[in-house]
């Protein structure tokens, strides 16, 4: 188990908004095909950190880096690294459901067109594997040109994660992909999850932490911008060496 | 609601009065020699009144018009959102707005000054030219085009951009396949604004276009549009001239209503496949 090389690492990061010390040094290796849950209070960093695997905070002025992130051992943040290519192999889930004011079929097939796939046959097969894979393709297949705003939040959300497979990612990063959804749904995106984790390495940010435990392999637990503990989910749920990670864990704090 | 209903009525009576005083010559020419005949001769013993010419003219200067002036108020929209700070677009937006200020005399004079030696100049013919109208017209539309446009795109929700960069898709990629697609009942609205300003805008086309009494065969004719001709000859008409340019103002009042009911319904129908109601 030890000697399988990580996904993506993140060596000493750390990260400012203006003069606000974000991440602070952290350091975290995630293992391929597996769950990596990140879990902590709010405001501790967790999105800022899973933003820094796709560099989607290249996008907010004043954001400073610096240390490493790793992408199958390349520093992603080393000059003249493309950023197309990266976010096509690290794909993002968010928080609140966010396709686009298309169709259903043009949401999925976004991903591949942006990439240079023209060819109508090539991009319906794309876009029927994606949905099969969500298990959306039953319901839609006979909807494809209806608007993927007029569908439910949970249909909204698996549509965002077919957009995203579409693409053929490697890893997927998902900020609380649950957060705006109702237990039954977000039980089925769990469910989605652990079936998606066989062919993907998946890292996951979330508030619930009876989620990251049953769902994940590894855990992480943030505070205030520093990594406090990272481990195996039943070591940091079970027998955590830190003792703040164990106050947070049995709810003992905020 | 008392100032709605004021408003409406007001535009009722003029449309009534613009009909009453237009139709009877249109009827005593035939509908379809009036709007398809070449000969506008109002003047002479035996009179004809035939102001195809002008429809034409109107259609050219506005399509030109638009042209210019929707793919540069785009251009403008889309660099001040996408690629300037925002501190730049709080100072260059009003700026631009300032522009939808000045009187539309000042556009004719400047482009009687610059603009229409420099045709002359380089692409030959008169000057006065749809050409130059439609510049004059394209530039006069900026602004408003520009400003709506900004704010729609400035309304699109950020998780649209964010989900489509995190796919991988680059900045333009994502300005023009998701952003303004989004942002496309905004665009709408600013392209009929524009439009408006287009058709209906007489002094500083009567300085630039010429006037000609031709149907113009190229962007380098002179022509006359609905609206300056209007203009030009109702301080000296009477009688059935004078019914006959109330006439003109039945056509381009009919012209109007069409283009705008086909931009909204053009728009609706965007709307509904984009989803967004
Ligand atoms: N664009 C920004 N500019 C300045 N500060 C920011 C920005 N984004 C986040 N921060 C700050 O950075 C810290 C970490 O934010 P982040 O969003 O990563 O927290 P989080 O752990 O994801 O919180 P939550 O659980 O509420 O989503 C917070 O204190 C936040 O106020
Ligand atoms: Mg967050």
């Amino acid at each position: 188990m030890m000697t399988v090389p990580s996904k993506l690492q993140s060596v000493n990061l750390n990260l400012w908004y203006g003069a606000f010390w974000a991440l602070k040094g952290v350091s975290m290796a995630i293992r391929p095909q597996a769950i990596t849950a990140i879990i902590g209070p709010s405001g501790c960093g967790k999105s800022t950190l899973l933003r820094c695997f796709n560099r989607m905070n290249d996008l907010t002025r004043s954001v400073r880096t610096d240390g490493q992130v790793l992408l199958d051992g390349q520093d992603i943040y080393a000059s003249g690294y493309e950023l197309t290519r990266l976010r096509k192999r690290v794909g993002m889930v968010f928080q609140r459901p966010n396709p686009f004011p298309l169709n259903v079929f043009d949401n999925v097939a976004y991903g591949p067109r942006v990439h240079g796939v023209r060819d109508r046959r090539t991009l319906e097969r794309i876009v029927e594997s994606s949905l099969k894979a969500t298990a959306l393709w039953e319901a839609l297949q006979n909807r494809l040109d209806r608007p993927a705003l007029a569908l439910s939040a949970e249909q909204q959300q698996r549509l965002c994660i077919s957009r995203l497979l579409a693409v053929e990612p490697e890893v997927l990063l998902m900020d609380e992909p649950c957060s705006a959804l109702d237990p039954v749904a977000t039980q089925h995106i769990e469910e989605l999850m652990r079936e998606l984790m066989q062919r993907y390495t998946i890292v996951i940010v979330t508030h619930n932490m009876q989620q990251a435990a049953r769902i994940s392999d590894e855990t992480g637990f943030m505070l205030l911008g520093e990594l406090v503990e990272f481990g195996t989910t039943k070591t940091i749920f079970t027998n955590p060496r830190d003792k703040r990670t164990e106050e947070y864990v049995t709810g003992r704090y905020g | 609601m008392l100032v709605a209903f004021s408003a409406v009525s007001a535009l009722a009576l003029i449309t009534a009065f613009i009909f009453r005083a237009g139709l009877p010559i249109m009827m005593k020419v035939g509908l379809g020699d009036f709007i398809f005949s070449n000969e506008w001769r109002p003047t002479d013993a035996s009179p004809s009144f035939g102001i195809f010419p002008m429809i034409m003219g109107s259609l050219a200067v506005t399509a030109g018009a638009m042209v210019i002036g929707v793919s540069l108020g785009l251009a403008c929209a889309i660099v001040l959102t996408q690629f300037c700070h925002p501190r730049a677009v709080s100072v260059l937006k009003p700026a631009i707005e300032l522009l939808a200020g000045i009187p539309s005399v000042v556009f004719g004079f400047i482009g009687v000054v610059i603009l229409v030696p420099l045709i002359r100049q380089y692409l030959g013919g008169w000057g006065l030219s749809v050409l130059a109208a439609s510049l004059v017209l394209g530039i006069m539309m900026l602004p408003t085009v520009t400003s709506i446009t900004v704010d729609a795109l400035q309304a699109v929700p950020r998780s649209y951009g964010d989900g489509s960069i995190a796919l991988g898709a680059t900045k333009w990629q994502t300005t023009h396949m998701v952003l303004l697609k989004a942002a496309g009942s905004g665009i709408m609205a600013a392209v009929i604004l524009g439009m408006g300003r287009a058709i209906g805008e007489t002094m500083a086309v009567i300085m630039v276009i010429g006037n000609w009494l031709d149907v113009p065969h190229s962007i380098l004719d002179p022509a006359r549009t609905l609206t300056s001709n209007i203009a030009l000859e109702m301080g000296y008409s009477a009688g059935e001239h004078r019914q006959a340019l109330f006439a003109t103002g039945v056509v381009l009042f009919v012209i109007i209503m069409a283009v705008n009911t086909a931009a909204l319904a053009f728009s609706r129908h965007h709307l509904r496949k984009a989803g967004m109601r």
